[in-house]
């Protein structure tokens, strides 16, 4: 230790040894964490966990998804989403393919829950008006899109309940980075 | 090695095939080895006297507040893409690491990777929320951010996607547009376990979702073990608050793991039982392998190094001594050994590991090279201190296999053609 901070001082970083962080000295916590009230959490705690829960209240169906979808998307996404001349990962198809030459990743074919698809077109889309839709309409979305891909019945009106339990083609796809499984 | 003789009958001792000298060559035997090598010194022809220079005979210009580089580095920028008119700040830049020299990267060319675009954050008007599993949820704004003990660190920050275009393809162009997007700063801030300890973990806490306060909102999982680690709220990017494009007023520094989960622009931090799997961590950023199925949470970035100078699109001027340099670094620990060949890989001699040798921090290597003239094929090989050594491109793609886009890390070669012409190609 006051070899290194001799070899600090005297500008000789070249060795490794001594140039690993020292460890930080206990400094007492000024604690200026502020409380929120219960409303202001439920208000910035948008995060959707894989099993659905904190899935808001809202429902929508697929037909309605495809009237918002031609107002609010296809400018950008094509007419339907399955379109590939968009410069976009297209929003449909590519079923059956992860495991060929020319695996097509859409969220039909690759993402493994269908409550991300809520969650990421709730936060992010439309890319002009980031989170502008209500949560009628993002649910409306979300079953316009997993119909369009097949994975769900016209008929289904996807709401908390009926969202976490679609099962996605690709539910099972991924493998958690060996360093990180249990 | 031939002592301090140094007349052209006594050449210097090749370490490995094809002119790599020895890496404390330069430092011992210093500017006569030019001398030594045959290279010409570049003798004046003029017979009449030299003129002075306008600037060591005119003022220049005054003091100013921000200093910027010299106009004749007008060409030193960030490499663009072409990006969508549609959605024209989704995409990458690319740090220009021919033009660089040393391991700190100026701030104006740190690479970026947007998602959507670069919010102009009010730092009054910005807080970081801490919630989930923890006992009392907590928010701070940055006037009480700015009281807590901060720490400083050097490390890279390294995209996934670095190199992708080298994994499936030989491209000719620069080695910043193939291999820009690492960048290293000194990133200053506050641990995140100081305000964890603050807020208290619940029973069950095992990850953190973070997320960015952009207008797509990035969401990211990282282990709580790596969050309790060396995890940083951190505010200063070599000495300056955070560049806009960077995470102003403040991102996360995830030492040694992918850009993205170094998530700018925090403004909320969930603890949780299990990641978020959110559309940029399944549908993103994922190792897609030759069965179907997909690698999730490959987070550490691995042992990696390249030479860039002379690199891709460079011509060499004529035979002589060259300095071959370039960057290592691994996401595991500290760069232990840069072994760099001048013969395609038939014989290696050590580099130089030259300034500071950091954990999950760039390094640079520097090793003297004297050009015969003749073909040559350059290639650097890093080892960690954990005993990681870079791969060459067959192991790297049969890791991932070929599909995948991320987390390639295999030997690059650039070949030396006898027009001094270095063009890429495998090795
Ligand atoms: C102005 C153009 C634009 C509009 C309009 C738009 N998007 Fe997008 N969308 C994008 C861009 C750009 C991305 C990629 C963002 C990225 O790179 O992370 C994207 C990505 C997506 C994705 C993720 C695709 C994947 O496979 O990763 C979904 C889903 C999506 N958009 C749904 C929608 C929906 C639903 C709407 C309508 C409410 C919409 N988008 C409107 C530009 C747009």
């Amino acid at each position: 230790m006051s070899a290194c901070r001799f070899a600090l001082a005297a500008g000789l970083l070249l060795t490794s040894g001594c140039a690993t962080q020292t460890k930080p000295v206990a400094h007492p916590a000024p604690n200026l964490g502020q409380a929120m009230t219960e409303a202001e959490l439920a208000f910035w705690d948008t995060s959707i966990l894989v099993d659905g829960s904190n899935l808001p209240a809202g429902s929508g169906s697929s037909a309605q998804g495809l009237i918002v979808y031609k107002q609010k998307c296809a400018a950008c996404h094509g007419a339907t989403g399955a379109e590939t001349d968009t410069r976009l990962t297209p929003l449909i198809g590519g079923m059956g393919s992860l495991a060929t030459a020319q695996p097509v990743r859409t969220l039909g074919s690759y993402w493994p829950h269908a409550t991300i698809v809520f969650d990421y077109i709730r936060r992010a889309m439309p890319y002009n008006a980031p989170k502008s839709l209500s949560n009628d309409e993002a649910y409306a979305l979300t079953a316009y899109l997993l119909r369009a891909n097949g994975i769900i019945d016209e008929a289904l009106i996807v709401d908390r309940t009926t969202l976490p339990a679609v099962k996605m083609p690709n539910q099972n796809g991924f493998v958690m980075a060996p360093e990180h499984a249990k | 090695m031939s002592g301090d003789k140094t007349d052209a009958a006594d050449e210097p001792e090749q370490v490995a095939g094809n002119g790599l000298l020895h890496r404390r060559l330069f430092l011992t035997q210093g500017l006569t080895l030019a001398g030594a090598l045959g290279v010409a010194g570049q003798a004046s022809a003029q017979t009449a006297l030299p003129k002075r220079p306008d600037w060591m005979t005119r003022q220049g210009a005054g003091l100013s507040g921000y200093g910027q580089p010299s106009k004749f580095e007008e060409g030193v920028k960030r490499l663009t893409g072409q990006p969508n008119p549609l959605f024209p700040s989704v995409g990458s830049t690319r740090t220009p690491l021919e033009k660089l020299n040393g391991m700190i990267t100026p701030n104006g060319l740190h690479f970026e990777r947007h998602h959507s675009s670069v919010p102009d954050i009010n730092p009054d008007a910005h807080r970081l929320l801490i919630h989930g599993l923890v006992r009392k949820p907590l928010a701070w704004d940055m006037s009480a951010l700015a009281r807590y003990p901060m720490t400083s660190v050097i490390r890279f920050i390294e995209c996934s996607g670095n190199s992708g275009a080298a994994k499936r393809n030989v491209p000719q162009t620069s080695v910043g547009q193939i291999h820009g997007l690492v960048s290293c700063s000194e990133w200053t801030g506050i641990k995140l376990s100081h305000l964890l300890d603050e807020t208290g973990l619940a029973d069950g806490a095992s990850w953190i979702i973070a997320e960015g306060a952009e207008a797509s909102s990035m969401v990211r999982s990282i282990p709580l073990e790596t969050a309790l680690d060396d995890v940083i709220v951190a505010l200063y990017q070599n000495g300056e608050r955070i560049r806009p494009e960077q995470g102003y007023p403040m991102r996360l520094l995830v030492p040694g793991c992918e850009g993205s989960v170094n998530v700018k622009w925090v403004h909320r931090i969930k603890v949780v039982s299990e990641p978020g799997d959110s559309r940029d961590e399944t549908g993103q950023y994922t190792d897609l392998m030759a069965d179907g199925r997909a690698l999730k949470y490959t987070l550490l970035m691995d042992v990696k190094s390249l030479i860039t100078h002379p690199s891709v699109s460079m011509k060499l001027a004529q035979p002589g001594v060259y300095e071959v340099s370039g960057l290592a670094w691994s996401g595991h620990g500290a760069i232990r050994r840069v072994e760099v060949t001048a013969d395609g890989g038939k014989s290696w001699a050590d580099a130089e590991l030259s300034g500071p040798v950091l954990p999950k921090c760039l390094t640079r290597f520097r090793i003297p090279w004297s050009w015969t003239g003749g073909p040559a094929t350059l290639a650097s090989r890093a080892i960690d201190d954990r005993g990681n050594v870079q791969p060459t491109h067959e192991v790297a793609i049969a890791r991932y296999g070929e599909i995948g886009a991320y987390h390639y890390n295999g030997i690059q070669p650039w070949a030396v053609a006898q027009t001094g012409e270095v063009a890429n190609v495998r090795m």
